[in-house]
């Protein structure tokens, strides 16, 4: 680990304008992501801004009927607050369904959006990877590649972006809340937050150095059956081969999002009108210019097998 | 003492304190966590220094230039240790990897260096800045590509043999009316223990003294001495605990020879852990294999012929995995044929791993017999029934000393209701989910090795025992409290149990399955010493003297046991010995196991429903310790049956997945119900304490078990393990 300077902000705006005016500055707010990463000097920032106290750890309702949630609260803290369980279903199920109980209290919402690809050779700092230095090279295309993306990836990168929560608030429509040390706020859909690869896929969002994610809003509560199916190797603490979370109504209307197969969690909402004819349909339009590798191309018809099981438990 | 003719009625007989089901005596310092692990001796020694182990960054090759430019004058550096700097080392005597390696590199991750600083964080980040260039080589790292050119191992000096023959194999299995030929696969898997290896190394003038957690400590010493060139008498190892091992810390590995050297190069102690995502390439594993089987029944279910041929690599010079070993001794059948096949591979060093050789080939061979049943149209059960043998179908006339494998598989059978599996695979479902049951016999051999110990007695009637054995977490402590409260008549509190020092009488150590039978027997034999010597202190005849609750009694009277060390405190040391009984017997220990598995129709998943397990070896010292490992063993196998892999990159020449986010090993949630019965059994060829190891039958068929009950559950046959469900979901029907 290299070394580093410390400093703890007590309020927002001490966050963004300390990161501002400090090169190579990193936030910390669970740090479970983080400082695993410094350790193997993945990540070495010059400088650590802590934010663990700067609030912006509660819930509350919105005007509009949806959900403001700190971008401080705890995995732990939003899977079991009680309107999150009501209305939110999935969003708790996607939360449950990730890491252990240690890390879900160290977890945080904005933390855990930001949460780094689990690619072993990203992993592994005396292997190409082009995410971790630009322009090196990428090993795990013709590697091992099981785990890894098989859409929305690119010939540089084929990492998944690995958690289960974005799935779920991709699925719900959240929209993310940020400030700059300017003052400045903006909102971004989690489409707009998270970039694909391409040819720059060390650029994995599109904040800004010194830009904080404050908050994330849900809509007001759209029903339907939440379902979070994540299927995995093993039954507990491990990512995602693939997961699919689902909000489906009645009528087999819906929306669906896919995790563990690209570089974010996966949703097109074009193909959603083909819910109602089933999983073979809507798969195809989702997964429409995949690109597996021969180690991973099982999944292409495990995200179908596993929506099949989802719209299937939705009707029962 | 020397054991040459089956034990009669003895001490340990009387069960007071042997067989109970007794808590493990280190219980409360582990729970606490004051239990100390090698990393933690902080107190043994002043002001350490820290090293940290950098490993190889390319797989094949050669060393041009370490530029230590910045590494030396980062913060806190106290030394860099290199090949260059410390001259060529020699190799150990069981392990053949270069511990460490330069200018030549054999493997990704070998050690090239050591960095010594203040602080572990400065030694971590001094470590980053050594700029080591390399000039890569080709290397050879896919055993299914090296395997055609695979000679036959050659023929160590012990070990399994690497060919056998018995009667005419080709013409049996030609011309049998029902013929099995089969290839199976097992990959590379990593031991996983909870505590890396670890050592704190302190030199004092010549001597040294490592605390570390070396599981066998005499090898540990033999082989630190030949390493570094020292007299074997100037070293000292220590483990008092082992945070788990798996054979995975047998001897010498990197830690402790690069924290010796460390410690030598600072000038002081040197405190050094492996971090985890170096263990998996730098230290050494359970070694993948292909294996073939071909089994020639009658229709009536007897086996004519049997044939296993196992193919698996290593370093140059590195040990065959012998995979065939179960397959000389557990089945009937009058023509036999087994060869252990051993390519060069420029990977880690493959080498032990709970039950080497045995667990990787029951693996393929009980899946075999699963297909063989079903072509012939018989239940698993009953064919492994027909073709039990109660001698080395190698060498008539030489029986087993005891195997209870039929009651096993009778009991186990019974009582996890296998009347209720459906003989055709794919029929039970519940809801999502189909249900399947598989069975597997288990078989380890149970070898004794001879062992020392020495027992004190003091004035307080305090029994202290001394030997080098290890308690990897298996409960070496406490069985061996239970051997000696019985052999001198007192209650366990009055027994203090000393291990895992090497300046203590020589054990084997925790290895082979052998540790629990062979040490408990040394302690025997000190004690036998040690009535003598009480005995004759207290004036009574040795034959009379009875020990029982704390006192001893004879020619009419009774005496407290620590009235015999009145005067000085009494010491005992023996050490047991072993004739050829185990050349007239057999000896192993059998078992059988059951498990229920549910595969998700739609998605492949597998989650095991329930186990069974069913074991017969010997005595069982503590039934509570005996489960225990039996249930871990059992978890163990469920990882190999579904998850375990290290996944070898063909390119770069390396195990990818190296580390527990990578490769994953069973959780909590993937084990939901565990039974293990302990069939009452002794064999007085063993040893006076008429046990045999257990901690390693557990996992010895546990895996070919899971795939038989997914083979049950779908009538998918998958032959290549970890049974994933990408092995599955082209064949599985969603609308079954």
């Amino acid at each position: 680990m290299k070394t580093f300077t410390y400093e703890r902000a007590s309020i927002p705006a001490e966050a963004t304008a300390a990161a501002a005016r400090t090169p190579g500055a990193k936030f910390l707010a669970g740090g479970t992501n983080l400082l695993d990463l410094m350790k193997l000097e993945i990540e070495a920032p010059q400088h650590i801004i802590d934010i663990g106290k700067i609030g912006l750890n509660k819930i509350e309702s919105t005007p509009a009927g949806g959900l403001h949630i700190g971008a401080l609260v705890t995995n732990t803290d939003l899977a079991a607050h009680p309107i999150v369980r009501r209305d939110y279903g999935l969003l708790a199920r996607a939360l449950l369904a990730g890491a252990s109980g240690q890390l879900r209290n160290k977890a945080t919402t904005a933390g855990n959006l930001l949460q780094r690809t689990r690619c072993p050779y990203f992993y592994d700092t005396n292997q190409l990877c082009n995410k971790r230095v630009p322009g090196s090279g990428c090993a795990a295309i013709a590697g091992f590649s099981r785990q890894l993306g098989i859409i929305g990836t690119s010939t540089s990168c084929i990492a998944t972006y690995p958690g289960d929560m974005a799935v779920a608030m991709r699925a719900l429509d959240a929209t993310v809340e940020t400030v700059k040390a300017n003052g400045a706020k903006r909102t971004l859909s989690l489409d707009q937050l998270y970039r694909l690869p391409g040819q720059t896929p060390h650029l994995e969002t599109t904040l800004e150095k010194n830009e904080l994610i404050t908050s994330i809003v849900l809509p007001p509560p759209v029903g339907g059956v939440h379902i979070y199916h994540k299927v995995r190797d093993r039954s507990s603490y491990a990512f995602a081969l693939v997961s699919v979370g689902a909000i489906l109504k009645k009528d087999g209307t819906g929306r669906v999002a896919v995790g563990g197969i690209a570089p974010r969690p996966w949703r097109i909402e074009s193909a959603e009108p083909l819910l109602p004819s089933g999983a073979k349909a809507f798969t195809a339009q989702l997964l429409k210019g995949a690109r597996p590798t021969k180690e991973n191309e099982f999944k292409l018809a495990l995200v179908e097998r596993t929506l099949t099981a989802v719209l299937n438990e939705a009707k029962h | 003492m020397k054991f040459e003719t089956p034990a009669g009625i003895n001490p340990i007989d009387q069960l007071r304190v042997i067989g109970k089901p007794t808590d493990r005596i280190e219980g409360p310092l582990k729970t606490t966590g004051t239990a100390k692990y090698a990393y933690e001796h902080n107190d043994e020694v002043s002001n350490p220094a820290y090293g940290y182990v950098v490993g190889a960054a390319i797989a094949k090759g050669r060393i041009k230039t370490i530029d230590q430019t910045k590494a030396k004058v980062a913060p806190g550096v106290l030394a860099i240790v290199t090949a260059a700097s410390v001259g060529a080392l020699q190799q150990g005597k069981f392990y053949v990897d270069r511990l460490l390696a330069g200018p030549e590199i054999d493997h990704y991750h070998q050690a090239v260096a050591v960095v010594v600083a203040e602080t572990f964080e400065q030694a971590r980040a001094a470590a980053s800045l050594l700029k080591i260039s390399y000039t890569k080589t080709k290397g050879v790292y896919d055993l299914a590509a090296a395997k055609d050119s695979a000679p036959i191992s050659r023929q160590g000096q012990s070990g399994p043999l690497r060919q056998t023959n018995v009667g005419d194999f080709d013409g049996a299995f030609a011309s049998a009316p029902v013929k099995l030929d089969e290839t199976y696969t097992t990959p590379d898997q990593t031991h996983a223990m909870m505590e890396p290896h670890a050592t704190i190394a302190h030199w004092d003038g010549d001597m040294l003294t490592c605390w570390c957690c070396i599981q066998q400590l005499n090898w540990g010493a033999r082989d630190v001495a030949t390493i570094l060139g020292i007299p074997q008498e100037n070293i000292r190892l220590i483990a008092t605990f082992i945070g788990g091992g798996f054979g995975g810390k047998g001897t010498a590995l990197s830690d402790i020879i690069a924290a010796s050297l460390a410690a030598q190069a600072a000038g002081r102690p040197v405190k050094l852990a492996l971090p985890r995502p170096l263990m998996m390439n730098n230290t050494i594993h359970r070694p993948a294999t292909i294996q073939r089987i071909r089994i020639g029944a009658t229709p009536d279910g007897t086996i004519t012929a049997i044939g296993h041929e196992s193919w698996s690599g290593n370093l140059p010079g590195g040990g065959v995995e012998s995979a065939t070993a179960s397959t000389r001794l557990l089945y009937a059948g009058a023509n036999r044929f087994t060869q252990l096949r051993l390519a060069v591979l420029d990977l880690a060093e493959g080498s032990a791993m709970r039950a080497p050789g045995e667990a990787t080939g029951m693996m393929a061979l009980e899946i075999a017999m699963d297909e063989l049943a079903e072509k012939l149209n018989i239940d698993p059960v009953a064919l492994r029934i027909k073709n039990d043998t109660q001698e080395d179908p190698e060498k008539p006339g030489r029986k087993f000393s005891s195997r209870k494998l039929v009651e096993c598989l009778q009991t186990g059978a019974g009582q996890f209701g296998w009347n209720k599996r459906q003989a055709k695979p794919g029929t039970v479902r519940e809801g999502q989910w189909l249900i399947g049951m598989g069975v597997a016999s288990a078989i380890r051999g149970a070898p004794i090795m001879k062992s020392a110990a020495r027992v004190r007695l003091n004035r307080e009637g305090i029994v202290t025992v001394e030997t080098d054995m290890t308690d990897i977490g298996t409960g070496s402590y406490t069985i061996i409290e239970q051997t000696a409260a019985e052999m001198m008549g007192v209650t366990m509190d009055k027994v203090v149990v000393k291990l895992g020092d090497s300046s203590f009488p020589t054990s084997p150590g925790s290895a082979g399955q052998w540790g629990a039978a062979s040490a408990t027997s040394g302690v025997y034999a000190a004690c036998v010493k040690l009535r003598d010597a009480v005995a004759n202190s207290l004036g009574v005849r040795v034959e009379e003297a009875e020990f029982v609750g704390g006192q001893v009694r004879g020619g009419n009277r009774s005496y407290p046991l620590g009235d015999a060390a009145k005067a000085t405190e009494l010491v005992a040391q023996d050490e047991m010995t072993y004739g050829t009984l185990s050349r007239e017997y057999a000896q192993d220990a059998f078992g059988a196991h059951f498990v229920e598995v549910g595969v998700n129709s739609y998605t492949g998943e597998i989650r095991v429903r329930r186990m069974l397990a069913v074991c017969h070896a010997g005595r069982i010292l503590n039934p509570k310790a005996a489960r225990s490992q039996i249930i871990g063993a059992m978890t163990m196998g469920v990882g190999a049956a579904l998850m375990e892999e290290l996944v070898v990159d063909k390119q770069v020449g390396f195990f990818v997945n190296h580390d527990l986010a990578g490769y994953e090993v069973p959780v909590h949630a993937d084990i939901p119900h565990q039974e293990v019965v302990l069939l009452e059994d002794l064999d007085p060829t063993m040893s006076p304490m008429k046990a045999k190891g257990i901690g390693e039958l557990g996992i010895v068929g546990v895996a070919a078990a899971v795939a038989n009950a997914v083979y049950n559950a779908t009538g998918i046959r998958v032959r290549e393990y970890p049974i994933t469900l990408d092995k599955l979901i082209d064949k599985l029907s969603i609308n079954a």
